[in-house]
């Protein structure tokens, strides 16, 4: 069982690490890179967690579609450290480093009530002690669980993909047929 | 074998960088990457607490907020795409008007 903690520390670590250097990195593409890294991590974690199904959703979801989406969006808009470099210019006269710290302020105060207030449930923990399962969950029971229990949640969300379709091609796609076409 | 604590006190540290990555970086694909950050924190504290309740509906949720992420950021990049196209930069501090 100890081994199963190294694994936890290991992952988290790496989590944590690469995440860190997804918020301090300047150039975007490393962040989506990094990004991806920290989902990979967590991933682990899942399937430490008996959720295996999770997992390599999280892979081929997560980071196959959606950050490959972001790094088109990066490559599309070609920000680099010039762009960057502006944008910090631009900061200091809008914010400037008092608001920069104000922020990180907030956040410490955040993370240190987050800890304190998350390290009290480990009572939760042990109130709950035995009720975890001794195998992982399959596909064909989240399957089951997914269309019967979860059936109208789940065709919501059919709907909701095709407004988010409909909307971002609206948004993004008006240049396709001229701008006249999209004012008529 | 890690308990429920140390996964949650992990999920609110990365939960807590999210939020600090809104708060500092004054680029709006960073800001949108690091909403992404948030999500899945959110996500591996409902794994934890479906793992140690025994129940697969943390699971189920997940599945939820992953297609809800995946809608969140095709809309927010493309807005990103539109503003950028009126205002060539990214800079959430230059979209003072959005009268288009």
């Amino acid at each position: 069982m100890a081994h199963n903690l190294v694994f936890f520390y290991g992952f988290a670590a790496l989590a944590v690490v690469s995440t860190l250097l997804v918020i301090a990195q300047p150039n975007p593409i490393y962040s989506v890179l990094l990004l991806i890294l920290s989902f990979v991590a967590l991933a682990g974690l899942y399937v430490m967690l008996d959720a295996p199904f999770v997992a390599v959703t999280q892979i081929i979801v997560y980071a196959g579609a959606i950050m490959v989406l972001f790094l088109f969006v990066v490559m599309l808009l070609n920000v680099s450290h010039e762009h960057a470099v502006a944008d910090n210019q631009a900061a200091s006269d809008g914010g400037g480093p008092t608001v920069r710290w104000f922020g990180a302020i907030l956040a410490g105060v955040m993370a240190v009530e987050l800890v304190w207030a998350l390290n009290r449930s480990r009572s939760v923990g042990a109130a709950l002690a035995g009720a975890e399962r001794e195998t992982a969950w399959s596909v064909e029971e989240i399957g089951r669980i997914l269309f019967t229990r979860y059936g109208f949640a789940f065709e919501a969300t059919s709907v909701l993909i095709l407004v988010a379709m409909v909307g971002s091609i609206a948004l993004a796609g008006r240049h396709l047929s001229g701008k006249k076409a999209w004012r008529r | 074998m890690a308990a429920l604590n140390h996964y949650l006190i992990l999920s609110g540290v990365l939960f807590t960088m999210g939020v600090a990555g809104v708060l500092l970086r004054r680029n709006v694909i960073t800001m949108l990457l690091s909403i992404e950050v948030m999500l899945n924190a959110v996500n591996l504290s409902f794994i934890a607490f479906g793992h140690f309740l025994g129940s697969a509906d943390g699971q189920i949720i997940v599945f939820f907020v992953v297609t809800v992420a995946a809608a969140e950021a095709a809309v927010g990049l493309a807005l990103v795409i539109a503003l950028f196209r009126h205002l060539e930069t990214l800079n959430p501090d230059a979209f003072r008007q959005l009268r288009g």
